[in-house]
């Protein structure tokens, strides 16, 4: 680690990767500072990413893919069950990933192409003068250094601080963290090739339960609950380990990974002089099914091309630098987060009962573009006054 | 005061989130808590495994 980079990354998750790699194929100097002694590990997910979204970053490769999905399965609060497919025939439509081995591979990446990579490093405070973000104070496996920069990328995740150091408010809403819990399991019996989603106020308040499948007989097995809903004797622990005593009475736990995924809106600002943030946490986790791999490559790479451009023209101050918090609102992700934030919304309004009446609605669909818009559409279509009851959104879906 | 209860505590920095006086931190495998917090109990409401607890202090 060198005591000066044109851009710091603070955290080595996919966000922090894609900013660093993306950045020195700028032709910029970056380095990564992760405050964990391993890239990868601990896990914080459910480790399930689309095909599309995946393939725009890189090529899937066996090594860290655990396995690949021809379907999903919805069930409602009564049992009910709903079936997803491609109408490609035998589509992929997603991968199950190895995050521990696909994390490290990002990283390895971005340091092959030059970045620089500190482990056990952590950003214990910003480096500011006059307001502007300057660099980071490391403390670096118990030492402390100082390493300046143009700009800071901060993609520490949803445990974030650096922002709020910076002065950025990054309070996540109460009711809009997901408390959750997930076993990693094996010796399961599950459908192989399809993710499956648990939903109702008895088995999930205000979040969903999931089973995504690691391989013939392991899943990763977890539920995140709203952390309105939460509170002793009914933590998100207590309602996965009553689903698994269930269901999977005779699997063994090999893995135990609780975690909290922000479903609120993302941050008002996502940049400030010399500062950007990016992921988990800029908050741009996907409010409706709290997926945050792709948002975060991809708000990972656009900060560093957006660097790149400011630092080229010597202007890195929150005016210039807001190229790329305009450039993520009006992308696809942007568009996207925003329309499945109200959807969300509507979602866990609803009791039981209604649940059940739109998932029986529609009991087996096939995709052509495999989407939360599509399954919201299909379900539109075969529930016309579910038009009315989404108002304003419900013409940005038709 | 807030108790960390560090048998229990998996420290995945969901609390973190949800701290308004930024008085919580993840460093690493360990849940540091600052002077400035205000034993609101947020952080003991929505911690996934029960980890924190929010003690009041008997008074001398």
């Amino acid at each position: 680690m060198k005591s000066r980079y044109d851009v710091l990354v603070i955290g080595g998750g996919p966000a922090g990767a894609l900013a660093a790699q993306t950045a020195v194929e700028k032709g910029l100097s970056a380095c990564i500072v992760e405050k964990r002694p391993a890239i990868g590990s601990p896990v914080r997910c459910a480790e399930g990413i689309g095909k599309e979204a995946l393939t725009e970053f890189i090529d899937p490769d066996p090594t860290w893919i655990s396995a690949e999905m021809t379907g999903a399965t919805i069930v409602a609060p009564d049992g009910f069950v709903m079936q997803l497919s491609s109408k490609m025939a035998g589509g992929k439509v997603g991968y199950v990933l190895d995050r521990k081995i696909f994390d490290r591979e990002l990283v390895w990446r971005a340091a092959d192409a030059g970045a620089d990579v500190a482990v056990k490093s952590r950003a214990a405070a910003p480096i500011m003068e006059n307001g502007v973000v300057k660099g980071a104070k490391i403390d670096h496996a118990g030492k402390m250094t100082s390493v300046r920069a143009e700009v800071v990328i901060a993609a520490d995740g949803v445990e974030s601080k650096f922002a709020k150091w910076c002065g950025i408010d990054t309070t996540v809403p109460v009711r809009e963290i997901m408390s959750g819990v997930q076993y990693v399991m094996t010796g399961i019996d599950i459908d192989p090739e399809s993710t499956v989603f648990y939903l109702g106020n008895e088995v999930a308040p205000e979040g969903y339960l999931w089973v995504f499948p690691k391989g013939p007989k392991s899943a990763n097995v977890g539920i995140g609950i709203s952390g309105k809903k939460s509170g002793e004797g009914h933590r998100a622990k207590d309602y996965l380990d009553k689903y698994v005593k269930k269901t999977f009475p005779k699997g063994k736990t090999i893995e135990y990974i609780p975690g909290g995924v922000s479903v609120c809106r993302p941050l008002e600002c996502t940049v400030a002089d010399g500062l950007m943030l990016t992921g988990d946490a800029a908050r741009v986790v996907d409010p409706l099914t709290g997926g945050g791999i792709y948002n975060a490559m991809f708000t990972g790479k656009l900060a560093a091309q957006t660097a790149a451009d400011c630092i080229g023209k010597g202007d890195v101050s929150k005016k210039a630098l807001m190229a790329y918090d305009k450039a993520w609102r009006a992308s696809k992700m942007g568009k996207t987060i925003d329309r499945n934030y109200h959807i969300k919304e509507y979602l866990i309004k609803q009791p039981d009962e209604k649940l059940n009446e739109i998932i029986h609605s529609v009991s087996k669909i096939d995709m052509t573009e495999f989407t939360t818009l599509n399954l919201v559409k299909e379900i539109i279509r075969v529930n016309p006054k579910l038009v009315l009851e989404l108002g304003a959104l419900a013409a940005s879906l038709r | 005061m807030l108790k960390v209860h560090r048998d229990i505590c998996g420290y995945c920095g969901c609390c973190v989130s949800v701290c308004k006086e930024g008085a919580l931190e993840l460093i690493d495998a360990y849940l540091s808590v600052e002077e400035n917090c205000t034993s609101c109990g947020v952080c003991a409401k929505v911690c996934p495994l029960g980890a924190l607890e929010v003690v009041h202090e008997k008074q001398v």
